[in-house]
């Protein structure tokens, strides 16, 4: 165990107490959280900053707006249910089709009005909000896959997590569905994680339930060697997240949408870890690079040409 | 983050509560262990006569902490008699009166004394000034003393030689004239030890006798024991009077001193009084709080010891919650068990207190698993939020009491103590495990159900611990250090001990 401890150090691989105590605590200030905890105000900062989001249908505050829901989504044949401070892709809901009063699910279930109602109830009890508390639901555009990664995702929509310290994008994964995570990119439901390298955005090889994996298990596609298209403008939006929120230590998360490109789905202030096991690397060093060379990091342009110079994959 | 500040401020916590925790230990001799146990006496004094409807007043010498023994604690009984204790030249002395009563009466005073460690070790009362030292002695009785006097002074060349030489006249089978004339004829131990203060009085020695008794393991009517004792550079040296050495057996305890006898009586008859005493062992703690009790007021009366008996009690429970506490700080950020709830684990641990572990394991997965059943059926009739959890939390209630009912009737008394089980608690934990079941399947439920569960029994165990209990509540400063590792395990940046496992697949590419 000890000999692990050591080599895991040496590898630079950044665990939760480190995470915590020397980078979410000191870089993230408090009052900073519920900026990014609600995905409503998110989508609000990044449209002031001109960056790219999914479509906003509407939002449902109370109960008895329930009942304009079915006259707001009357509009969209498809679209997605959220909790405005859900976490982990809970309470998530994929609407791609619909017949008559029945709405078909991202995986081929069907939800009847009532269900769909009382998903919404539900979000706005504060059943998939952190603490409980009562909750906002967003409606939004669903978005359509890019042809890139069709054949490697599992019904679902894949996402692309950018992790960025002080306004430098230091690592990447793209989360895969897979028939296991039931059309979720959510590592611990099953999804797969590649590593994509910062300067090429080319995929790196890919881990699934801590296995590296080189094929997409559903559809057999090879996982590594795709490049993500758009990579230049999600590397620069990411860079612009420090503005846009002010933390210092955030994961943003995109998602390409085959029509209208890479759009910023949300940020988290407190990324998870399982990056560095899609990427192979630890995160701990390309931290410590960076808060070396802070005070030279000061526009947009300077801290994407720092990070392609510094994180390239080995 | 200046970690700097966090190291001194738990510095200055673990001093602060390592120094009273020594201080206790080390000075006052707190117990370290529950087990540990000192000797107390219960001495009794009991005294009977026969009131015959007149106005009765009883006056009894009553002890005090001796240069060896401490009182620690004293009570009288004596129902509808008016009592009063006084000092009258140096003893106490305790007068019950009463206007009227007839008939056989009885009184008592008893008296807890514990031996101390080392002689004087509190300071010793400062003798009281002795009435003027002038004897009563005249005529041919003061010539005779006098002769004496003189007689014993020519072999001595210190006090402790005087008084030998003058105790082995007086006890000499066969008197000398003088002494002959003093003692008169057929003199009691008591006689002699009134000549023998006399004698040393006219010596110009301050003397004065001493009586008490002997502590042993159990006695009944205890006879009274004198010995002689002289004033020496501000203290009291005993003599014993048979031998006239200096210093007695270290069992005698100091009652009073003076010519007059143990009890008085007037407006009775046939006054009897007994002494009677017990030996009893009893946890070491009890004699300390005592003696702190009387030695020092302050330092007791801001010790929990002080609270009522049943508030105590919750706070020997509540003082464990921090331990348990710790527990699962570390069991969380160094181990890294996932638990529902931050806290469940050690409230569930509370509960387990009262009904064992493997009763509370398989009570509370019995409650769980079936609130679960429940709440997943719920989940079919799209309850809103406060109401499901309602309705769960009833449910909880309905199936503790329904096992309660359903083990009393089969005799198993344990399963009554399910009633202690924290019901919000166990609501919450129903409906989140729930959530995690539907979200991360029933695999991560269990997982995350039995870490709960494991954490819980871990917790029992150290709040179960007696010596654990013991050391909280005697020595509460104990947790400023439990506070001061909490304040350090909170800056712990290392990596935790499932994440070596998780990160396990990152290393497999490197090397």
């Amino acid at each position: 165990m000890l000999n692990i401890a050591r080599r895991l150090k040496s590898a630079d691989v950044l665990g939760i107490n480190r995470r915590n105590a020397q980078y979410t605590l000191p870089h993230n200030a408090r009052r900073l959280y519920p900026l990014v905890d609600n995905k409503a105000r998110t989508k609000q900062l990044a449209m002031a900053m001109g960056i790219p989001v999914p479509e906003l249908y509407g939002i449902i505050d109370y109960e008895h707006q329930r009942r304009n829901l079915h006259e707001l989504l009357e509009r969209y044949p498809d679209f997605v249910v959220k909790p405005a401070r859900g976490s982990g892709g809970k309470g998530i809901v994929m609407i791609t089709g619909r017949q008559g009063q029945l709405y078909r699910k991202v995986n081929g279930q069907v939800l009847s009005w009532d269900d769909l109602k009382h998903h919404v109830s539900n979000i706005l009890a504060g059943m998939y909000s952190l603490g409980g508390q009562p909750d906002q639901a967003l409606l939004e555009y669903h978005v359509l896959i890019d042809p890139v990664f069709q054949a490697i995702s599992y019904q679902g929509v894949p996402d692309i997590r950018i992790v960025i310290f002080l306004g430098v994008p230091v690592m990447a994964m793209v989360r895969l569905p897979t028939r296991q995570s039931e059309g979720k990119a959510n590592l611990h439901q099953g999804a797969i994680g590649a590593g994509i390298d910062i300067v090429t955005g080319i995929t790196l090889d890919a881990v699934r339930k801590n296995q590296i994996v080189t094929e997409q298990p559903d559809t057999g596609f090879p996982v590594s060697g795709i490049q993500v298209p758009h990579w230049d403008t999600m590397l620069k939006t990411s860079a612009r997240c420090h503005e846009m929120t002010g933390l210092g230590y955030q994961g943003a998360d995109f998602v390409l949408d085959r029509d209208k490109g890479a759009l910023l789905l949300e940020v988290n202030a407190r990324p998870g870890l399982n990056i560095q096991i899609a990427n192979q690397a630890g995160l701990h060093n390309r931290l410590k690079l960076v808060e070396q060379h802070q005070q030279s990091l000061k526009s947009v342009d300077d801290r994407v040409a720092f990070a392609r110079q510094h994180f390239a994959a080995q | 983050m200046n970690n700097r500040h966090l190291y001194v401020l738990t510095s200055l916590l673990i001093l602060a509560g390592l120094a009273l925790f020594s201080y206790k230990l080390l000075v006052l001799h707190f117990p370290l262990s529950p087990d540990s146990q000192v000797k107390i006496w219960d001495m009794e004094v009991r005294v009977s006569f026969l009131a015959k409807d007149r106005p009765i007043k009883v006056s009894l010498y009553i002890p005090r902490t001796s240069s060896n023994y401490a009182l620690l604690d004293e009570n009288l009984v004596s129902r509808g008699y008016g009592t009063r204790i006084r000092k009258v030249a140096g003893n106490r002395q305790v007068v019950w009166s009463i206007r009227k009563a007839s008939g056989q009466q009885t009184l008592y005073y008893r008296a807890t004394l514990q031996k101390l460690r080392s002689p004087d070790e509190l300071a010793p009362a400062k003798p009281e000034p002795l009435q003027a030292g002038k004897s009563d002695l005249k005529g041919a009785r003061l010539m005779a003393a006098m002769a004496v006097v003189d007689d014993i002074r020519a072999r001595s060349v210190d006090t402790d030689m005087l008084v030998s030489e003058l105790m082995m006249r007086l006890n000499a089978p066969k008197l000398n004239q003088n002494l002959d004339l003093l003692l008169g004829s057929a003199p009691t131990e008591l006689t002699r030890a009134r000549t023998a203060v006399d004698i040393l009085q006219l010596a110009g020695l301050q003397a004065r006798i001493a009586h008490g008794v002997q502590l042993s393991e159990f006695q009944r009517d205890l006879n009274v024991v004198h010995w002689l004792q002289v004033l020496q550079r501000d203290h009291w040296r005993p003599y014993d009077l048979a031998t006239g050495e200096a210093g007695v057996s270290d069992d005698y305890y100091l009652i009073w001193h003076s010519n007059k006898s143990l009890i008085k009586m007037r407006g009775g008859k046939q006054l009897k009084a007994t002494i009677s005493v017990v030996l009893n062992k009893t946890a070491a703690l009890y004699g300390i709080l005592l003696q702190s009790k009387a030695d020092m007021p302050a330092l007791y009366k801001f010790s929990l010891h002080s609270l009522p008996v049943d508030k105590q009690a919750t706070y020997h429970i509540m003082l464990l919650i921090p331990l348990g506490a710790l527990l699962l700080v570390f069991l969380r950020n160094v181990i890294g068990i996932k638990t529902f709830g931050t806290f469940m684990p050690v409230l569930i641990a509370l509960a387990f207190r009262e009904t064992q572990l493997l009763w509370g394991l398989i009570l509370f997965s019995l409650v769980i698993a079936a609130g679960l059943m429940v709440r997943l059926y719920l989940e079919r009739l799209k309850l809103l939020l406060v109401p499901r959890l309602a309705s769960v939390l009833i449910v909880v209630i309905l199936l503790i009491t329904a096992l309660s009912i359903f083990s009393d009737n089969l005799g198993l008394e344990r399963g009554l103590s399910i009633a202690l089980f924290p019901m919000v608690i166990m609501t919450m934990t129903i409906e989140r495990m729930s959530i995690v079941w539907e979200e991360l399947g029933r695999k991560e439920a269990m997982q995350q159900g039995i870490g709960s569960l494991a954490v819980a029994a871990l917790a029992y165990i150290v709040m179960i611990n007696q010596q654990m209990n013991h050391l909280v509540f005697v020595f509460p400063e104990i947790l400023l250090v439990v506070l001061a590792l909490s304040l350090l395990l909170g800056r712990y940046s290392g990596y935790r001990l499932l994440e070596l496992i998780r990160f396990r697949a990152l290393l497999r590419g490197s090397s």
